[in-house]
């Protein structure tokens, strides 16, 4: 197991650690004590490790991330997981704004709240926010899937393409080309998967949950859907 | 009774309500939407055409034509990246994306910018293999949709380019219609195929300089602190945004001016929405100078750059570098007169094509239609665009001599005059014989 305290080593330090990791490296464990609302901690990592950080860190902790495991023990700043390609982010408390924006890949989950435009442009990742989400969540979201135990602000999915959200509470509106569809055995099973992988198979089930995804009336500009724009 | 013809007053065109303004109505009312087209800035503007070089005389001392020794090298990065970007000529190729330009025409790109030791861009969409291959040394853009964007390439590139925006439109997004939204093009952007891909014109997850300060930090330190991190932002406030970037840690700033081009983008956003460049780049660096960081951190202009004499203007306005565009696509083969035939078919003229968006280019360039695309010889249009960056470097070089320069960057506003009032008060030079600067000197 490596430590690394950020209130005595730069950030600097910590990162290149973690971009110099081999791909059959022993260090599989870290703990990262003292982040203090740091920036880009634990960003670009590309390797199988399981990285705990015991507090509170600023924005875009995980960034980019692949493979690794990344749990904050804390609330998350702007851009949690921004871009990740694959692994899993974690945020026991809440999250800032555009959680997890234009990830491809992997799992994040918040067990808060996360704030504005999470999900926004998302590509291919799964988002699992135990608390409620704030307005312009999945704006121009692409791919993935992106579950709320909780509320949906305002506007949501606006200008939507494929992506599928699922909400178990309310929602105050939905943005432009955003609809309420029905959910289909595969979605079903999608979102039965994207439960499991968050742990919470047992505890909540797909019935509870509204799916949205896009009307595709946006995918060709025509005059005649102008007051959508 | 009829007025015999000689007797008739000739038709007589309205300047307000112009053929090409009543054709417009005419094709608005019938369709019921905006123009959408490629390019930059039709219109007359002020520009490097309106500036002139005063050259050596009594007070001032040439060099000798051919004899001796005007460099042209420029190293972009220098302010914190740990790996600067060496170029051989101040000479950039701006950013395009695979999507707008086909794979043959990227390749090109690549072929003719390495051939003359100078840098290509990639441009929304991701980085293609055909182009980094091609391509010595690659800038990748990192724009607000992030289409195709991955850590890997990040780390591939041998610098990164935060689009804030371009000159063409500035606050505007960015759109790529269905005709060009291939299989591979989808694929790369996460996209169904055939739709209207609509990009967002600010950036997801920061907002404003203190945001973009911290996103500068997270790019540094995903990729080591080793790539040079520029910001490219359109003319619109050249003074706060360039303040503003260097304040947010950029190593490179690029001021892109009205006249540089879009993939495509309304007709009315990129003839009424931006500064020409000339207006822009004066008060860019007097940004830098006010800060002390002019030199320090490079400043590179595009937007109408097509010979050597606006290479040497922009760099003695202060610029470190230059970017093209659309001379690059020119010198690659677009417009070309032979295609003349194709154009007509068209509804256009070689020289005036500028549906790059529609997908049909007969060059090859604009284009995803793979026949379409294989017209353009990547190695015969490399060569070409390396002609033509050749000769760009070799007419700055030529006037530097003139003026007595053993550097290109060691030209100077003060080897400057101005055509006109406008320009003079744009570039901050003198109206050519006077000492007049406007809004500077009474």
């Amino acid at each position: 197991m490596s430590n690394v305290d950020l209130g005595k080593a730069p950030l600097r330090e910590l990162n290149a650690m973690l971009h110099a990791l081999a791909p059959a490296t022993n260090e599989t464990h870290w703990i990262v004590t003292n982040p203090g609302g740091k920036h880009a901690i634990a960003c670009g990592v590309d390797a199988p490790v399981t990285i705990d950080i015991e507090g509170h860190v600023g924005y875009y902790c995980g960034g980019m991330n692949k493979r690794a495991t990344i749990l904050v023990s804390g609330n998350a700043g702007v851009g949690v997981a921004e871009n990740m390609m694959s692994g899993e982010v974690r945020v026991r408390g809440d999250a800032s704004q555009a959680a997890g924006a234009t990830g491809c890949g992997g799992l994040l989950v918040i067990d808060g709240n996360a704030s504005a435009r999470c999900g926004i442009s998302m590509k291919g990742i799964d988002i699992v926010v135990k608390g409620s989400i704030g307005p312009m969540s999945a704006f121009m979201a692409q791919a993935g899937n992106l579950v709320v135990l909780g509320d949906a602000g305002e506007a949501l999915g606006d200008s939507i393409y494929e992506a599928r959200l699922f909400v178990r509470g309310n929602v105050a509106s939905l943005g432009a080309d955003c609809i309420e569809k029905e959910m289909s055995a595969e979605d079903k099973s999608i979102l039965r998967s994207v439960l499991k992988r968050a742990d919470l198979a047992d505890s909540v089930s797909p019935n509870d949950f509204t799916m949205f995804g896009s009307a595709r009336r946006l995918y060709h500009f025509h005059i005649d859907n102008v007051d959508a724009y | 009774m009829t007025a015999p013809p000689s007797h008739r007053t000739l038709p007589r065109f309205s300047a307000t309500f112009s053929p090409q303004t009543i054709a417009e109505i005419q094709r608005a009312a019938a369709t019921g939407i905006y123009d959408i087209r490629g390019g930059g800035a039709k219109r007359v503007l002020p520009h490097f055409d309106d500036l002139l070089f005063l050259g050596a005389s009594i007070s001032r001392y040439p060099l000798e034509g051919y004899r001796e020794k005007c460099s042209t090298d420029v190293t972009l990065g220098t302010r914190f990246a740990k790996k600067p970007i060496k170029l051989k000529i101040p000479v950039t190729i701006a950013g395009m994306s695979f999507g707008a330009l086909s794979a043959p025409a990227k390749e090109a790109l690549g072929r003719g910018a390495s051939a003359v030791g100078t840098s290509t861009t990639t441009g929304d969409g991701g980085m293609t293999p055909e182009e980094r291959g091609h391509s010595s040394i690659l800038v990748y853009q990192y724009l607000p949709s992030r289409y195709g964007m991955n850590p890997d390439d990040l780390r591939k590139a041998d610098a990164i380019e935060i689009v804030i925006g371009q000159g063409a439109k500035p606050g505007g997004g960015g759109m790529l219609l269905g005709q060009k939204i291939s299989a591979r093009v989808a694929r790369m952007r996460t996209l169904p195929e055939g739709i209207d891909q609509r990009s967002a014109c600010r950036h997801p997850d920061w907002t404003g300089p203190d945001d973009l300060e911290i996103k500068i930090e997270e790019l540094r330190e995903l990729t080591d602190w080793e790539k040079p991190i520029y910001v490219k932002v359109g003319a619109s406030r050249p003074y706060y945004d360039t303040a503003l970037a260097a304040k947010s840690g950029a190593d490179v700033i690029v001021l892109d001016g009205m006249q540089g081009g879009t993939a495509a983008t309304q007709e009315v956003f990129i003839e009424n929405v931006g500064l020409p460049i000339l207006a822009a780049i004066r008060p860019a660096v007097q940004a830098l100078q006010d800060l002390g960081l002019h030199r320090k951190l490079q400043l590179i202009a595009s937007g109408g750059i097509r010979t050597g004499a606006d290479v040497a203007k922009a760099l003695a306005l202060g610029a470190d570098a230059v970017a093209i565009g659309t001379a690059a696509l020119i010198a690659l083969g677009d417009n070309d007169p032979q295609l003349q035939a194709e154009y007509e078919k068209l509804g256009t003229v070689a020289g005036a094509y500028d549906d790059w968006q529609e997908g049909l280019d007969p060059a090859g360039i604009t284009t995803q239609d793979p026949t379409l695309a294989a017209r353009l010889d990547p190695a015969k249009a490399g060569r070409r665009l390396a002609n033509y960056l050749s000769v760009l470097t070799l007419e700055a070089q030529t006037i530097a001599r003139a003026c007595g320069k053993s550097h290109l960057h060691n030209l100077e506003p003060e080897d400057l005059v101005a055509l006109t009032i406008e320009a003079a008060a744009m570039a901050g030079v003198p109206l050519a014989g006077t000492n007049w600067i406007p809004g500077i000197t009474k």
